[in-house]
């Protein structure tokens, strides 16, 4: 990842939250499944820790575009779930500016959750598994990326 | 005047590791993934292929890798524990970190060329007790406990061969080193015998209107307003109703700071800092290593008019928890 850059910490306003809620959720599911696949394909997750995921239902909101993805793990392949029957197995909260600090690894959940920026409820060592085998991830460089740019 | 102490730094996956040796640490610590180490949780440390791939990316910057094999051999499995210890010398490591005395036999008699060192789970906060070890298991390094004042730690120093290993940055709990029995009371596992602490299957974080309850085991250990800091969840740092009032009976939720007496710390003669966890993401090791370098370096540079920089301060006190940053026993007037 790209050190450069830092994320500072925003907070959307109210009325993209309130418009976020009115829009369909599904396509922040795909957009998530899709990433968290395309990871599989490059083999970036141990296959140890994500037989720990399998038919766990995750739900990721960002509270401050009012979106929410919504996903599973079945069978090697993570799948967007468009209605939930259930409560989930583990639940994150947070402002964009948060998942954008932690994607980036600029930030640390554990400082993020101390100063009450990410809310983790459900399934605790589910959580845990899940914030390790991402650390774990050596991401590949991808300075072509115009997200990522300093 | 003594030389630098080394900056030792916490690796809890490949990422870290890497982090730490680029930001300038000067020794990597890490566990195999098993309860043979303090920080047994879900999905963290090495297993083989990362572990060889860590000493060898340390090794190619001149950096040392120190394995922590720091929990106590359980009755019926102590064959476990020595398989890691063999896996150590195996893997090449620089040293290895053990607490348990049988442990350090097994170690000092199978294998006299490797560099071992007393754990901080060992508790000895004695130059007696390190002397001891340093006789019987020829141990190098000893890491005092978090609870000897500065006075102290200069006492051990003034009065052993052994290297002094000492705590500068982390999170604090009640530090009763390798001795400390409370999440066990609470869950029935304790860093002694599964090498975690208050283990995640046991915690709750239940969110409510308004506040946040903390569950370890059932049993209700904090709970927080939605602008309060949240800490870990250990007994040791849960607020509980003591005679009609509500406080943190044991230990409030604090990190541990040493900048302010860096000075003083070299000057003591210190052969190296640690920095506490392993446990915290590659973000973390980055910040904290970065400053810990900079702080190190502007010492050996300025010497006598060694100052702390706010922006030191600032980047630790971000990662910290709780609200306060303390010298921890370091100033105590009391012992």
């Amino acid at each position: 990842m790209n050190q450069k850059m830092t994320i500072p910490r925003f907070r959307l306003p109210q009325f993209v939250a309130s418009l976020g809620q009115k829009l369909p959720q599904w396509p922040h599911s795909l957009v998530l499944t899709g990433a968290l696949n395309a990871a599989l394909k490059l083999k970036l997750l141990p296959e140890s820790e994500l037989a720990l995921l399998e038919d766990k239902l995750f739900r990721v909101r960002v509270l401050d575009t009012g979106g929410e993805a919504l996903y599973t793990f079945r069978s090697g392949l993570f799948r967007p779930v468009f209605q939930a029957t259930r409560e989930p197995d583990l639940a994150f909260a947070a402002n964009l500016s948060a998942y954008l600090q932690l994607l980036t690894r600029q930030e640390d959940p554990d400082t993020l959750f101390f100063n009450r920026e990410l809310e983790i409820t459900g399934d605790t060592e589910l959580g845990l598994i899940v914030k390790n085998m991402l650390d774990a991830v050596e991401w590949p460089n991808l300075p072509q990326l115009p997200l990522l740019r300093g | 005047m003594h030389a630098l102490p080394d900056l030792v730094c916490p690796a809890g996956s490949l990422p870290a590791l890497k982090t730490a040796v680029d930001q300038g640490a000067d020794a990597v610590y890490l566990g195999f993934k098993n309860d043979t180490n303090a920080r047994n949780f879900a999905g963290l440390n090495f297993d083989h292929k990362s572990m060889v791939e860590g000493i060898r990316y340390a090794h190619s910057k001149g950096r040392e890798v120190l394995l922590a094999i720091n929990t106590f051999a359980q009755a019926g499995r102590v064959a476990d524990w020595r398989k890691s210890v063999d896996a150590a010398v195996d893997l090449g490591v620089d040293a290895i970190i053990l607490a348990d005395v049988g442990l350090l036999d097994y170690a000092a008699n199978k294998y006299p060329q490797q560099r071992l060192h007393l754990s901080v789970q060992g508790s000895a906060t004695s130059y007696e007790a390190i002397n001891f070890c340093q006789r019987e298991f020829g141990v190098r390094r000893a890491v005092l406990p978090r609870v000897l004042t500065l006075a102290q730690v200069e006492h051990v120093i003034k009065n052993t061969d052994v290297e002094i290993e000492v705590f500068g940055f982390g999170s604090l709990c009640v530090m009763n080193e390798g001795r400390c029995w409370l999440s066990s009371y609470a869950c029935g596992e304790s860093p002694n015998t599964v090498g975690a602490c208050s283990p995640a299957k046991y915690v709750k974080w239940d969110k409510q209107p308004g506040q946040m309850e903390t569950r370890l085991n059932g049993i209700l250990i904090d709970r927080f307003g939605d602008d309060e800091p949240a800490g870990y969840p250990t007994l040791c740092k849960g607020r509980f109703d003591v005679q009609g009032e509500t406080y943190y009976a044991l230990e409030e939720p604090t990190s541990l700071n040493v900048l302010e007496i860096l000075p003083d710390i070299l000057k003591i003669g210190v052969r190296a800092i640690k920095i506490e966890g392993r446990q915290r993401s590659p973000a973390y090791v980055a910040q904290v290593t970065r400053t810990l370098r900079a702080a190190l370096d502007s010492l050996r540079d300025s010497g006598e008019r060694y100052h702390v920089k706010p922006s030191w301060q600032a980047e630790l006190a971000k990662v910290s928890e709780g609200n306060q940053a303390t010298l921890g026993a370091y100033n105590r007037p009391w012992r």
